[in-house]
């Protein structure tokens, strides 16, 4: 732990969650309507992971944050015009899709690939952090198939809190059913971990952490390596948004005991 | 068409309800297929949760009950699920989205040169062939898919078949042997940690959600800020109705962000796009503003009734069944006096 840790981070583009999407069929399955021109976000998730992985490398000396990104060259680049101005990292563009519908498998072993082209990595310092599931995919299994590409035997999965020793072991805090927490202690790196949400508040933007990012930013997006990430052995059939509309009922004109008295009784039923 | 019933035994013993559930449901899909199916199971006490389910027409029962499983840790869980899904030689398997299976078994499907499909709510047969239905972009978007490539492992969410109710018997199961590496033992499990029993806000298993937003932090009407008596308020309901607290995502960023709020909430309890999607019957809404993220967490609960002061809010449009226009506080106070 004294040479600090390599961070790497998972994380990519999706569309801001305030867009309504609908689906539509494209020759490689289905996609978003105006997909390209939907404005996107970091992946909430990944952000969480990010957060978390700028505050680890600032509290243990030497590390670094890797943000290894999935998606089309032009998009990255404009969700880089935000995302670099929240904490320090070193981009790894991939250029591929950042569809929800492509297949994990394949999205994972660009991602691995990502990771393994980092100069310099040394696994013993490797932590690799990414969302719990991406809001696209949703699948909740890239992060395990990237463990197991990389070789990496410890992972885990919604985790709200990391805490390190001074020997470089760590204890970890991962949600389960029913609101409660799975403790875990775990020797130290290399790990892989799936974040939830963590304790952190998002950071504001610094224009300073944002020039000195968008130096290396520029680079990484012409270095961008294209990457093959399709629908992999998925079938897709139909792809709906179904109607959820409902025919609400707008009380305006009750007093609060005659709401209480109807939440009751519609509670007791 | 093999098909592997895949569980884990949990911490006080036997099966959880979410194994019964995807039982029913390949039960069915044998059925469908005219395959045959076998069952496995991970953990301690296998043998007996075996003996559990021994009528559930499964044609033979495999189990790893070795130490090293008796921790839900990652490297054991997906060294033994794998090792079960190739000795069964398995075309199809079934499994809950347990947190303990939606941590191990994505690796345990790239070991055993697999495929795999999570929150699946939906699996059809016809012959040979599997559909598969399930939510991509935070349960927006309704996907019907299959997969030719076998072996496929599925995950079903929780909650969408009912248990598998049967005879219990002798099962005579199979341990199977799995060679567990120092490495895989680098994670120990410590345990679990939870609130308080009186500070249990979150409850699967209840009908009713209660989901509190940031509108209870905010100045009411006599232009102060009442987050103690919004506290007091709404964990008197959670009591006295026996719901499960959800909470908008502003709400628990205003703890994140240092501010005052209610000190039983955290992010654990937030719904919606970057928070769970719980099931329950009923949901109460009170000082949300209801925008499509929001909505994102209430897809799954049937009946949904709100307490909001904007009529016009996103949550009146057409997402909630009925919007009553009022002030929390004083709506909530009188729903724990009829309570009580």
């Amino acid at each position: 732990m004294t040479d600090g840790f390599q961070i790497a981070v998972c994380g990519s583009l999706v569309p801001d969650p305030l867009q309504t999407l609908e689906p539509m069929a494209t020759p490689q399955g289905p996609g978003l309507k105006n997909e390209l021109m939907l404005p996107s976000v970091l992946d909430p998730w990944s952000a969480h992971a990010l957060f978390e992985a700028a505050n680890l490398a600032k509290q243990v000396a030497g590390s670094k944050v890797y943000l290894v990104s999935l998606g089309p060259k032009a998009k990255l680049q404009q969700l880089m015009m935000t995302v670099a101005q929240k904490v320090p990292f070193d981009l790894v563009a991939i250029d591929g899709s950042a569809s929800g519908f492509t297949d994990a498998h394949e999205a994972a072993a660009a991602l691995a690939e990502g990771i393994e082209s980092i100069p310099g990595l040394e696994k013993k310092r490797l932590m690799v952090f990414g969302g719990c599931a991406s809001a696209s995919r949703d699948a909740g299994v890239t992060m395990q198939l990237i463990c197991e590409r990389l070789g990496i035997s410890d992972f885990f999965a919604g985790v709200d809190e990391i805490q390190f020793k001074p020997d470089g072991s760590f204890e970890v805090l991962e949600r389960i059913e029913g609101g409660q927490y799975q403790v875990s202690a775990c020797q130290g790196a290399p790990a892989v971990l799936a974040w939830a949400t963590g304790n952190l508040p998002e950071p504001p933007n610094n224009p300073q952490v944002g020039m000195v990012n968008m130096r290396g930013v520029m680079p990484a997006l012409m270095k961008a390596k294209p990457a093959k990430v399709g629908t992999g052995g998925l079938a897709y059939d139909k792809a709906e948004v179904p109607a959820q509309k409902r025919d609400t009922r707008i009380v305006k004109d009750f007093s609060a005991d005659q709401i209480a008295a109807e939440i009751v009784e519609w509670i007791k039923q | 068409m093999k098909i592997l019933a895949l569980f884990h035994t949990q911490a006080g013993g036997g099966l959880p309800k979410a194994a019964l559930e995807v039982l029913t449901a390949a039960a069915a899909l044998k059925e469908q297929t005219g395959g045959t199916l076998a069952v496995g199971i991970i953990g301690q006490g296998a043998a007996e949760a075996a003996d559990n389910v021994a009528g559930c027409g499964a044609a033979s029962f495999l189990t790893v009950s070795a130490a090293a499983v008796a921790q839900p840790r990652y490297a054991t869980d997906t060294a033994a699920a794998a090792a079960l899904i190739k000795e069964s030689g398995a075309d199809l398997v079934m499994a809950p989205g347990t947190a303990r299976f939606a941590r191990c078994l994505p690796g345990a499907a790239h070991r055993a040169g697999a495929q795999i499909d999570t929150h699946i709510v939906s699996v059809k047969a016809e012959g040979e062939k599997v559909r598969a239905q399930r939510w991509f972009y935070r349960q927006r978007i309704l996907v019907s898919f299959s997969r030719t490539d076998r072996p496929w492992i599925i995950l079903a969410d929780a909650g969408v078949n009912a248990p598998w109710q049967g005879a219990a018997g002798t099962a005579n199961s199979r341990e199977a042997a799995v060679n567990f590496s120092d490495t895989d033992l680098r994670t120990s499990v410590i345990g679990t940690r939870s609130p308080a029993a009186d500070a249990q806000t979150i409850k699967p298993d209840v009908p009713l959600l209660f989901v509190a937003g940031a509108g209870w932090t905010k100045k009411q009407k006599d232009g102060q800020f009442h987050i103690a008596e919004a506290g007091v308020l709404i964990q008197d309901f959670l009591l006295k109705a026996t719901a499960s607290l959800g909470s908008s995502k502003s709400l628990v960023d205003l703890q994140s962000e240092g501010q005052e709020t209610l000190s039983f909430m955290t992010h654990m309890n937030q719904v919606g796009q970057t928070g769970s999607t719980p099931r329950h019957a009923k949901g109460l809404s009170t000082c949300c503003h209801g925008e499509e993220p929001h909505a994102v967490g209430w897809r799954f609960i049937n009946e949904r009734r709100a307490v909001n002061l904007d009529p016009n809010c996103g949550w009146a449009q057409g997402k909630a069944d009925v919007v009553y226009v009022g002030d929390a506080f004083e709506v909530m106070a009188k729903v724990n006096a009829m309570l009580s």
